[in-house]
This record gives structure tokens, sequence and C-alpha cells, in this order.
């Protein structure tokens, strides 16, 4: 059974369409309202504000934490400056990938490392003999989330964080209402974001200072569906959904590579051994079997479908993970789009998907599944560069 | 990019787009898209039109004059990339409708609420809601067909057109008895008499009806208006409510982000360059002339203002056929509207229902009962502004706080009726202006009691100021009414509702062209692929 985050106290209140759904074994607000789409636009627009405390936390410390974290991750950690964050994955022996997710250097000898799944008994099964403590901190660390163009200017007025000189990427210690939090400049919606990392103990006093502040800039509680809508515009995948961790799959056509699903980009190689640096090496020099695309559905074969059965055309509300099979224009199977979502900013449907390698190439027209009145179709899917929505914002 | 003001860079383009309102900025775009080179004149020192966003007061930023964008064709934002260059459409969520007696009604995206708050008036109107909405919904899927295409000609036997109204008949025939006579019936009927037909309670059919009357001089009883209420549900695309929505930044983020979409194609857009007429050579289209007399070629002039500035303004009544000038005459204009835009220092009350919420992040519709609306359209029948009118209220910083500093609000309010004719003549509106905002103020604060006194600035603008500062002759903010005989083959004349005028190279792209009014975009999109197509650019 599912339990309450530090932030329970607030979104019950709040959440009266009681959409609640499972993450990371805690209660998590799928949507506040019956609606999502306005707890969407606050992302866009605004300013949301969503519990993302179920995220998986780790503090690494000690005199050989960089160069234990440079072995176990694919970037070498060592050259991550202080007060930065690193976007990343790791993989087990085999270049299989068991997770995604971000290390933050607080300070010389200090990193916390996020992931979706649990990672301490693997990360302790790597340490070794390298001077490290690992400490899950993921129940003791409330995180929020604060999302959305408005997002700087209510951190602004709520804390003394230096701003301007927190870049994307960046994180900071900081006070907000005489609590220790800390300030990182990154997020899981392609937009100008923060996360908010606190002592549970203080978690409502936090987020109770936040809503008060941003009420003058639009703050909307939003949760995770509308989340969903723009980490998929964002081009972002989730484990579970767009990928397997290497743990859980029974057969290995599930596993994935770095390169497979489109974090080749955080593959540091050529530097001392790290856990899987021999596969993918290997595999960097072969080639690889898979590759993540994002795929923009056509609008009009997708209309006509609909048009054919005298229907208006139809895209789900919110965003849907349940795979569909890609196929090439000759009628091969050459993948299966793994999550995707009707973006209210683009006007487009768009799709994530895994598609063999030599379809990855953008501009390639290939055919996605659709099912239109209980009869199964295939339309027309561009493979396009992600992020599909890519706002300056985000970086500024 | 941002477009330049003063001169253009060459003496000579493909395509010269006269007026950069959202319409000539969309038709410009699409045709730089394909290669052309295009210019667009646009008279003032901002694009937009009347799809502007403009700081009027420091820290508020007003989409001035168009304050919804509708049914805004979501293919124009895919095909010029108008997310990438910057535009973004935040829907509207409700339409809120608060009574004198002090409760309210509020419709939502979400249907089960929107059922409960019908039911508190009536539980048998609750219950027809959604059948209305999927009869209407039926209904706009073949209006649909009709606004994303060049109108057909039904007097004409060349094969496209007798091709696309075989569509359209096929269309029709694939639907039942039923929808078909309800289509004729929604053609025909006034928006009142039509809701009639489904609806008891006044509360509910009042505020719906309203839809069918803005920008037009007709009442919610008069013959025509029924048709109009479709276009409440043409958003199939993204569901009911969701193709009417605020632009981030105001509405001229669209006219924004169209610029910059059709600079990035090449095109060239310049401000401050007000065109004085059309150059003619043997009755042939050869450019244009500046009011500071510079002159300029192109091979095709696209004009996007409104018929009457178009012919009357730009070619020149002598130039045109006398029989095409009398048709002209005929074309309604009449203004009906005005416009009152605050800068407030904190979100406006409302009695029947307190607080911030989700129900006055929509719009908000002052629209007590028929009679109200028919007392208001008799104001106007005589030649008066409504003392009592109907208000459609935007609040758009409560969902896009960027448009004004934190904890203000931007207060829009649309107001019918507000006739170009008055009585004294439309010269003599700037001595009643401040008659007609008082009457607006004086009729919200009933609603909003301490409205007033949140007031930090306010713009009053009246069909003599939209015509004046905006270009839109008699005030018409649809450049022309959207009544049938204006509509499809006759707009905004029978015979040339193709894009095509009758001066040889002269095309038209505005809402005066099919499918009309609104930031739709359609008649600059449709004007430039029928160009394209035609071989004339």
């Amino acid at each position: 059974m599912s339990i309450a985050t530090p932030f329970h106290p607030r979104t019950s209140v709040l959440c009266t369409s009681l959409f609640w759904k499972e993450w990371a074994g805690h209660h998590a607000v799928r949507s506040y309202d019956t609606h999502h789409e306005p707890e969407y636009f606050a992302i866009r627009h605004a300013a949301a504000l969503i519990d993302v405390s179920p995220l998986f936390k780790y503090d690494v410390s000690g005199p050989d934490a960089a160069a234990f974290l440079s072995r176990v991750m694919v970037r070498d950690i060592r050259k991550l400056k202080i007060g930065r964050v690193t976007y990343l994955c790791w993989c087990d022996d085999h270049g299989k990938v068991l997770d995604d997710g971000t290390v933050s250097r607080f300070a010389e000898q200090d990193f916390r490392v996020t992931s979706a799944e649990p990672a301490l008994a693997w990360l302790s099964r790597q340490a070794g003999r390298f001077r490290v403590t690992i400490e899950d901190v993921s129940e003791r660390i409330a995180t929020l989330s604060l999302q959305g163009p408005r997002s700087r200017d209510i951190l602004r007025d709520a804390t003394d964080a230096d701003l301007d000189a927190l870049k994307f990427f960046g994180v900071t210690a900081a006070t907000l209402r005489g609590i220790d939090v800390r300030l990182s400049r990154t997020g899981y919606t392609g937009d100008l974001g923060y996360e908010i990392w606190i002592h549970r103990d203080h978690a409502l006093p936090v987020w109770d200072a936040l809503m008060e502040v941003g009420e003058a800039h639009r703050i909307t509680p939003v949760g995770l569906d509308a989340m969903d809508v723009s980490r998929i515009e964002a081009g972002f995948i989730l484990n579970g959904v767009d990928y397997f961790s290497a743990h859980r799959c029974v057969v290995e056509s599930r596993k994935s590579t770095p390169y497979e699903i489109g974090l080749g980009w955080t593959v540091n190689l050529e530097r001392e051994p790290f856990v899987g640096q021999e596969a993918l090496r290997l595999e960097k020099a072969r080639g690889s079997r898979w590759a993540k695309v994002g795929l923009v559905i056509d609008w009009d074969e997708h209309e006509a479908l609909f048009a054919k059965v005298g229907l208006p055309p139809q895209v789900p509300s919110a965003a849907w993970r349940t795979a569909v099979p890609v196929y090439d224009t000759g009628g091969r199977q050459v993948g299966q789009a793994t999550s995707g979502a009707w973006s209210p900013t683009l006007k487009q449907n768009l799709a994530l998907a895994t598609v063999e390698a030599a379809y990855a190439a953008p501009g390639t027209a290939l055919r996605m599944e659709v099912t239109v009145e209980f009869q199964r179709h295939r339309v027309t899917a561009v493979v396009t560069e992600t992020p599909f929505f890519n706002p300056e914002r985000k970086r500024a | 990019m941002a477009a330049a003001a003063g001169t253009p860079a060459k003496s000579t383009y493909d395509v010269i787009v006269v007026g950069g309102g959202h319409n000539g900025l969309t038709c410009a775009a699409y045709l730089a898209k394909a290669g052309r080179k295009v210019l667009v004149l646009e008279r003032r020192h901002v694009v937009g039109g009347a799809a502007v966003s403009e700081e009027l007061h420091p820290g508020f930023t007003f989409s001035v004059c168009s304050y919804i964008v509708s049914l805004f064709r979501p293919q124009i934002i895919r095909e010029l990339e108008l997310a990438r260059h910057g535009l973004e459409i935040i829907p509207l969520e409700s339409t809120f409708t608060p009574f004198p007696d002090g409760r309210s009604l509020a419709r939502w995206a979400d249907p089960e609420r929107t059922r409960r708050e019908i039911a508190a008036f009536s539980p048998k109107d609750a219950d027809v809601y959604p059948e209305f909405g999927l009869t209407m919904s039926r209904l706009a899927h073949f209006a649909k067909h009709i606004i994303d295409r060049p109108p057909p000609d039904p007097t004409s036997f060349a094969p496209s057109d007798l091709l696309q109204l075989g569509a359209i008949g096929s269309l029709l025939r694939g639907t039942d008895r039923d929808l078909r006579f309800l289509n004729t019936k929604l053609m025909t009927m006034s928006a009142a008499d039509f809701l009639d037909l489904w609806f008891e309670s006044e509360h509910l059919k009042t505020p719906m009806s309203a839809s069918g009357i803005i920008g037009t001089f007709l009442g919610v009883r008069s013959p025509g208006t029924a048709y109009v209420l479709l276009h409440h549900y043409m958003g199939e695309i993204d569901g009911a409510y969701r193709a009417w929505g605020f632009a981030k930044g105001g509405t001229g983020a669209v006219s924004e982000a169209l610029a910059s979409s059709a600079i990035a194609h090449g095109a060239e857009v310049v401000t401050e360059a007000p065109v004085q007429a059309l150059r003619l050579t043997d009755g042939r289209t050869t450019g244009v002339v500046l009011e500071n007399g510079t002159e300029i070629g192109a091979k095709v002039v696209v004009s996007s203002l409104d018929p009457h500035r178009t012919f009357f303004g730009l070619v020149g009544e002598r130039n045109l056929d006398p029989a095409f000038v009398s048709q002209l005459r005929k074309f309604k204009l009449r203004g009906s509207s005005g416009k009152v835009n605050l800068a407030v220092d904190r979100v406006p009350e409302f009695t029947a229902r307190p607080g911030d919420g989700m129900h006055i992040r929509g719009d908000i519709s002052i629209s007590p009962d028929f009679e109200y609306m028919e007392r208001a359209y008799d104001d106007a029948k005589y030649g008066a502004f409504s003392r009592r009118p109907y208000m459609n209220i935007v609040i758009p910083t409560l969902t896009d706080p960027s448009v004004a500093p934190p904890g203000k609000h931007i207060v829009s309010i649309f107001v019918q009726y507000a006739p170009y004719h008055i009585t004294e003549g439309p010269e003599r509106w700037p001595e009643q202006r401040d008659a007609f905002g008082d009457a607006v103020l004086d009729t919200l604060e009933a609603y909003c009691p301490g409205l007033k006194s949140s007031i930090l600035f306010k713009q009053v603008l009246t069909p003599w100021d939209l015509e004046k500062d905006f270009g839109l002759t008699e005030g018409n903010i649809f450049h022309g009414e959207l009544s049938l005989e204006q509509l499809l083959f006759l707009r905004p004349t029978a015979g040339w509702s193709r894009y095509r005028t009758p001066i040889d190279r002269l095309w038209a792209c505005g809402s005066g062209t099919h499918p009309g009014g609104g930031v739709m975009g359609a008649p600059g999109e449709l004007a430039a692929k029928t160009l394209l197509r035609s071989g004339d650019a």
C-alpha cells in the first residue's frame, strides 16, 4: 500500500478530484481538478507547484565520492563543478541502462543522486574500497518542483538566493522564510523551473510560503497528468515507460543501452574504467540496434480516418503510455511508439518511439498504428528532433 | 525578429500585402514560405491590426481590441510553426454568468460540473445540454469543411466548384433527415428561438444566445443569429472550449508570431508605412503608392483591409465597375460594439460568486435574460448605445500573469451595443465616450461592487475609435457583419468570394473575405493558398 508524502496534508485537501496514482510507493496526485488542462497551462504560462517527493534520493559523500560516482555513472563526475547538476544514466556491466537521473555536486565531497527506482543496494554494491558513505535520504528529503515562466519571480520573492547566478542546471543552498533549502534549476517539464529540496519536517511551511508568495504570480498546484504532457513536449523519456531498467527485464531484448534511448550524449567513454564501459565501447564502434526518436503524427491523415466514419478527429485528452507498433512504409514493423500526447501548444500529435536505428534520421516517414472506431489503421508519423517544444526561457 | 519601421528595402516585390493585421501576416507568411518575395506594409507602429497587444499603462499589456483567439486554425500553427515563433494559446475554461438576483451559472469543460450547475436552474435542461452539444458538434463537423476551404460558387459549372459542392452534398447525405431539417432551422432562426426548441431555463439560454449576436447589428430574437451558435462547437480538435483562448502576452502575440514566421521565411514587414493607393497601369495592379509618395512595384497586391477601405480607399471608386460599387455599398459594416479596458489593483469580485476561483478564468457574460438583451438592442436600433449593455468580460491575468505586474489585473470588457451610427452622427462619438464608459462601469459595478474603486487605468473604445485608430470601417470588428447574406460565396460580394477582386492582380485576404472575422487566420491562409494555385504570383 502506498504512503503519504510530507505534503499530503496540503495536497489531499486541494485534490478535489480524488484522482490519485501510485508513484514509487507514494500517493501522488494525477490532477487536482477533474480536468488537467488548466494545470498544464499553469506549467507553460504561470507557475506550477508539483510534489515530486517520491523521487529516490541518495547522498553520496566522502573523499572518494567523485571517483566513485565516475565509476558507476556513464559521465565523468570528477568534472562536475561544485554547484552544478548533471543529467545522466547508469548501466549494468553489459552496458544496459538501469536508470536515469541527476547527480548534483554540493561540495567537493558531497553529492546527491536522484533516481526513478531504488538504487541503494546497487550503489552500495559498487562502493567496494571507495571511501564513500551512501545515505538513502529519499524519505527525509521532501521535494517540490516549481515550474513555469513565473517560477523565478516567486523564488525571488520567497528566498534569499541569488537567482541570477543560478544558471540552468545549477544548484545552491538558500533560506526560505528562515528554513534551509536547496534550489536546483532543474525540472521535468522543459520550461523555466526549479526543484526545491527540503527536510521533511519543514515541508509544509515551505509549501505554504510558496503558495502565499506565488499567488500574485498565479501559482497552481499541479499533478502528474499535466507534467506528463509537458515532458512529452520536452522529449524527456520515462523509465518504465519509454525504456525498462535492466534490473526489471525478464528478457534481454527489453533492455536498452544509453545509445538506444537517446542518452548517448551523456556517456563519457574515454576515461578510467566505469561500469558498462567495455560493452558501451563495443556498441559505439559497432552501432546500435535501436534509437529513441520523436514522432509527429500526420494530422490530415489522422483527421481523414475519423472523417471516413463520420466523426470529428479525436485525440486522447491525457498523455498515453501503451506502446503501439510502428512500421516502415513497406509495412514491416520497425519499432514501437512508447508514449505520446496531443500538444496543446504545438497543436501536434506527438509520440516518443523506439525504432530500428536505420529509421532514426529526422524527416523519415514511418507509419504508426492508431485505432479509430474499433478499427486499426496506420498513419504517417514523421521522425522529428526533440525537444518538440523548446522555449528560450527553459535555459534563460 | 522584428518588423522594421519606415521604408522598404527594395523597390519591387512579388507580392505586397497591405495591412499587417493577423490575416495579412498569415497570408504573407504562407506566400514567403512558398518562396515569393513578400512585403507587408503596416500603417501603425505595431503589427497586428485589431489583434494587437499594447502597453497602455506601465506594466500592463492590453489586448486592445480582439481579446479572445477564436477558432484560430490549428493547421496555421503547425504549418507556420507558430509555437516556435512564440505563440502559446491558453484555452478558456468556462463561461460564467452572474445574475442580478444573486444566482449564477458557470459552464465548464467538466461535463458533470456543468450538469450540476444547470440542474440548479432546470434539471431537464441539465439532461438536454449534452444532447444539444452532441447535435451541434455534428452540425459543426460539416461547417468546418466550409471554413477550411474557399467557398464553392453554386452558380458555377466549373469542375472544382461542382466537386466541392458535391462533397458538401455527400456530407449532408451522410447525415440523417432530422439533422438536415435542424440545419435548415439553424440557418434561418434566431438564436433565442432556436434555443427555445431545446431548453426551458432562460438563465441558461440567454448567455448561450449572446454568442449569436457578437459583432452583428442584430438582437437575440433576430432571425439568422442561430447559426453563429455553431461557432462555439467548432473547436472539435481541442474539445468544446479549447479552441477559444488567450494568447500568452495578449492577442498581439498571435500577430507577432506570424510576423516572426513571415520574416523567418524571407518576408519583409515594414511598419509606419501607410499606403495611399494602389498603383494601376491600364487597369492592372502594378504596385502601391505610400502616403509619403514612394512607389513600390509588385506582381500582385493583396489587401487585408476591409472591403470598403480596399475598394473605396486603395482602388478608388472611379476605377470600379458601377455595378460592383453598388453591391459594395450594400455590404453591411455598421459596427455595433465597443470595448472598455481596465487595469485594476485586485481581482474583481462578483457578489453572485465571490473569490478568484476557476469560474472567472474563462469568459464572463453579462446577459441576465432575453428581455435585457432585447432592450439593449432597442437602444441601438434607435441610435443610442445601450444603457444596460450586454458584456463579455475576460480577466486574462488570472491565467497569463505576464501581462500585468504581480497581483494586478486586466479586465477586458467587450460591450454591445454601441452603434457606429448614433443619432447625433458617428463623429459625435468622442463627446459620448465618457458617458458610454460610465454606462458600462455602472452596469458592472452592480455585479462587482468595488470594481470602480480598484481601477488604475481605463481605456474606452467606441466604434468611432475603432474606425479611426484601427482602420475598421464603421467600427465593425469583423470587416463586415457575419450575417448569412454576407457569408460564403456572398462574402464580400457575389462573384468575388474567392479572394480575387474585380481589379486584375489585386487580391483580398482580410476578414471581409470568406470565412470572415475573428482571430481565425483562415481568410489569410486560404487567400495565400488560392493565390499560389492561381498562377498570379
